[in-house]
């Protein structure tokens, strides 16, 4: 291999080293029981069947609280992500192709959304929430994560370049309604963005920390990201918890890996690099 | 970048009540979970609780203009934490971009091997929460189990104290850089895919090698990404919460105003001081604002010279 080929491979390499390095040694953690995993060496995973005390102990610690935590995140980040797309798409598509009054503003408070933080919000959404009495609530994670404003932008940028104007006007000729145009006209050609827009909501759902910790107090509806978070805080006083959280991180990372792989030829990430022509 | 004007075509004003209709769900749930929020947080910092009537006196909420922003503006625990976020900003953004640029740089580079199986691996991170990224590195810094302790030990070096007060700025840093760094290499590599080879043609003509091809006419055409890729991790750099909030049982070094977020948790949550997060959170959001604003003033005027 001459010289120009091995230094970029031989980066990428190191990239992905240390990119896979944390997850892979979590992967090796994970076999190791409690004593094992502060005595023996790092990069080597043991075989006394300290995987399957892990695997166990962790279903049954609290009685299967981890799999609930799991269901949550699903619920959050399934139920959360298709509403979301549903909403950002209907009002991407009505932002890139009709001209109505109010639509100037609209999408002036939509790029507002998408640069002030959404979590600088947490504190004032939360005393939202407790006015509607919804704290502590499904709803209280749930409603807050189906407004999107990037959302909404990247399917108004999307529908502005997929969605055909001509066909648009040649149905009105026909004496199609506008919601029918919508559905058959509209909606088709922007499927492939709407699954990218649907990972990309999934994953900031699923990834959402600091709301469920504000919004939830009951531990029977924390997601998975929250409840590791408690369960580490519980291990720094009993060490022997430690081995649990291991385990419950490589379990937790399993899925949306799973779910990446599987999708990964159905992205369109051009939408978001801005190749797209608007 | 010509995404932010009003499209192609100006759409036709037609169409009756359905622009209305499409649009409604999200204008009631904006107005709801982002206008409301930000008016009543606006309205909450300027108002405090006030004891009256002395010795057993009752709590009363009143208005008391711009106190809350001055107790907010002098708070050096907020200020330091302001300086310190700023400070992870100007750390992991140039990191993380940096290596995320060089990494599709080379993964588009003609004849380099294992693209497809580093590209997946450099990818991984963005599968991986932050909060469980934070776990993952909170066991890869934590000296009982830390595997690169172990790793640097069993060659006898000396182990860095990952959690120390001078080290763990760096330490969670590196969570930022590993989380964003894959993310943001696909959407750069994808940009470079969208250029057509032909655009090469020229330069290998007369030429010019990979690396010139990439400096010379590969970044300038991906200026638009990388404008979209910048403003967006500087927000993200900005909200760090979940990094340091996991890192702070297992390292004395975090205190509970690391960051501003924090410290506004902290008075919300803890302190049930409502008023002082309020006019915290109005101080952060104005700020991130006007920064990001700033910044896509600064790079677009510059990705729109190099398009000319």
């Amino acid at each position: 291999m001459s010289r120009s080929r091995l230094l970029p491979t031989a980066i990428l390499v190191l990239g992905a080293l240390y990119c896979v390095g944390p997850v892979l040694w979590v992967a090796i953690a994970s076999t190791k029981g409690p004593t094992e995993l502060f005595t023996t060496f790092s990069f080597w995973p043991s075989f006394e069947g300290g995987f399957w005390y892990n695997l166990t102990h962790l279903l049954r610690y609290q009685d299967g609280i981890y799999l609930r935590w799991a269901l949550n995140s699903l619920l959050y980040a399934g139920v959360g992500s298709v509403l979301s797309v549903a909403v950002s798409v209907l009002a991407g598509y009505a932002l890139a192709k009709y001209r109505f009054p109010g639509r100037n503003v609209l999408f002036y408070v939509i790029l507002a959304g998408v640069l002030v933080p959404q979590i600088t919000l947490a504190v004032p959404q939360y005393l939202l929430i407790s006015e509607l009495g919804l704290v502590n609530s499904y709803w209280s994670v749930l409603l807050p994560s189906i407004i999107s404003p990037y959302g909404i932008y990247l399917a108004r940028i999307y529908a502005t370049a997929v969605v055909s104007d001509e066909l648009l006007e040649a149905g009105r000729i026909d004496g199609a309604g506008e919601y029918r145009l919508a559905w058959s006209v509209g909606l088709p050609p922007m499927l492939p963005g709407m699954v990218t827009l649907l990972l990309l909501q999934f994953v900031a759902i699923w990834n959402n920390f600091l709301l469920p910790y504000i919004m939830i107090s009951d531990g029977d509806r924390f997601p998975m990201t929250v409840g590791l978070f408690t369960m580490l805080n519980v291990s720094t006083s009993q060490p022997v918890l430690y081995s649990l959280v291991v385990m419950g991180v490589f379990l937790s990372v399993l899925p949306l890996i799973a779910l990446f792989l599987f999708l990964q030829r159905f992205w369109r990430i051009d939408m978001i690099s801005g190749g797209l022509k608007g | 970048m010509t995404t932010l004007s009003t499209g192609r075509r100006p759409a036709r004003r037609r169409g009756g009540s359905a622009p209305f209709v499409l649009v409604a769900p999200a204008v009631v749930l904006l107005v709801t979970f982002l206008l409301v929020p930000i008016g009543y947080t606006v309205y909450l910092s300027l108002r405090a609780a006030r004891v009256t009537g002395g010795g057993l006196g009752r709590r009363v909420e009143q208005f008391v203009g711009l106190e809350n922003y001055r107790g907010v503006l002098t708070d050096s625990a907020y200020l330091d934490g302001v300086v310190r976020m700023l400070g992870y900003g100007a750390v992991v953004v140039p990191v993380m971009l940096g290596l995320a640029l060089l990494f599709a740089l080379l993964l588009d580079t003609p004849r380099v091997r294992l693209t497809r199986t580093t590209r997946i691996g450099i990818f991984l991170p963005y599968a991986v929460p932050g909060v469980i990224a934070s776990l993952l590195w909170g066991f890869m810094y934590l000296p009982s189990v830390s595997p690169i302790r172990a790793v640097l030990e069993s060659v006898n070096l000396p182990a860095p104290d990952f959690l120390g007060p001078s080290t763990v700025f760096f330490s969670i840093a590196n969570i930022g850089v590993w989380g964003g760094v894959g993310f943001n290499m696909i959407v750069l590599f994808t940009a470079l895919r969208g250029i057509p080879g032909e655009m090469y043609d020229a330069a290998r003509v007369d030429g010019a090698s990979e690396i010139q091809i990439a400096l010379r006419v590969k970044i300038p055409l991906i200026a638009p990404a990388l404008v979209m890729t910048g403003i967006f991790s500087i927000i993200a750099t900005l909200q760090v919460f979940s990094e340091p909030a996991v890192i702070q049982p297992l390292s004395d070094s975090i205190p509970s105003t690391w960051v501003p977020l924090m410290t506004i948790y902290r008075d919300a949550f803890v302190n049930s001081d409502i008023h002082t997060a309020a006019a915290a959170s109005v101080v952060l959001a104005l700020g991130t604002l006007a920064l990001s604003i700033v910044v896509l003033t600064v790079l677009q005027r510059r990705a729109f010279r190099s398009d000319q």
